[in-house]
């Protein structure tokens, strides 16, 4: 499924509700080096358009979005 | 063109440049935390902390009511006058005993308001205000609410980074802030 993008680290932030998912996506990231991918969970809604508002001005890129149900999975690349 | 006309024109740039550079806006939100009400105070915290997920930083300054708020309900000090400790007892004494500013009904909305945060996986003001000291939020308290309402230095929470100020010390964050808000 998401065999095509190399994942370095998997984020679960199922659960979490606004803004902890933001918080917790921002941390994250900076566990992993600059061009690696991280897989983000969450179940909150408000993250499909709060992701991308994050991604653009953190200057990140989320290179894929996939639903099953109520999870939301992200695969973000780290530009910055 | 002559050398000293380049010069006069060299000079009248560089003091654009000087001037502009002052005004440069940083990527920094300044926020006034009028309210003492539990919702906006948490409205308040979920932007401060989103903010700093957004890569700005972050200057809350507690003003009126949103001063008790801060208090540390275990810190007590003496000392004060017959004003002072009507208004420290009448006050909310920190985040535990402030309470909603719409259907409180004598605190049981408020105890509903919780209970279902905790349901829901809302942090509490307490978890956001240890989120914001631990993601580097700054924090002002303005003077003269304190002294208005008999409060002193010793009875605040500990907080990483706290200060004690007056408008000009939020004017000047908020000067040279992409956002400001008053709450």
């Amino acid at each position: 499924m998401s065999d095509d993008v190399q994942v370095a680290k998997v984020l679960d932030l199922k659960g979490l509700a606004c803004p902890m998912p933001v918080v917790k996506v921002s941390k994250g990231i900076k566990e992993v080096a600059v061009g690696e991918v991280i897989e983000a969970h969450t179940t909150d809604p408000g993250s499909l358009s709060d992701f991308p508002a994050w991604a653009k001005t953190s200057g990140n890129e989320i290179v894929k979005t996939e639903q099953e149900d109520k999870l939301i999975k992200f695969f973000i690349k780290r530009l910055t | 063109m002559d050398m000293q006309n380049l010069e006069v024109q060299f000079d009248e740039l560089k003091a654009q440049v000087d001037a502009l550079s002052k005004q440069t806006v940083e990527n920094k939100l300044s926020m006034v935390v009028f309210s003492g009400d539990l919702d906006k105070v948490l409205a308040a915290f979920v932007i401060a902390t989103g903010s700093v997920a957004m890569g700005m930083d972050v200057v809350m300054f507690f003003t009126f009511w949103g001063t008790p708020v801060l208090r540390d309900k275990k810190k007590k000090v003496g000392g004060k006058d017959v004003m002072g400790k009507m208004f420290g007892a009448m006050l909310p004494s920190g985040t535990g005993d402030v309470k909603l500013s719409n259907m409180n009904m004598g605190g049981m909305g408020t105890a509903m308001m919780k209970s279902l945060m905790k349901k829901k996986n809302v942090a509490s003001l307490e978890e956001m205000l240890g989120l914001a000291e631990e993601l580097g939020v700054r924090i002002y308290v303005c003077e003269m609410s304190m002294d208005l309402m008999g409060f002193k230095r010793e009875e605040f929470i500990d907080y990483k980074d706290i200060g004690f100020a007056g408008v000009a010390t939020f004017l000047q964050e908020a000067q040279n802030s992409k956002v400001q808000l008053f709450i």
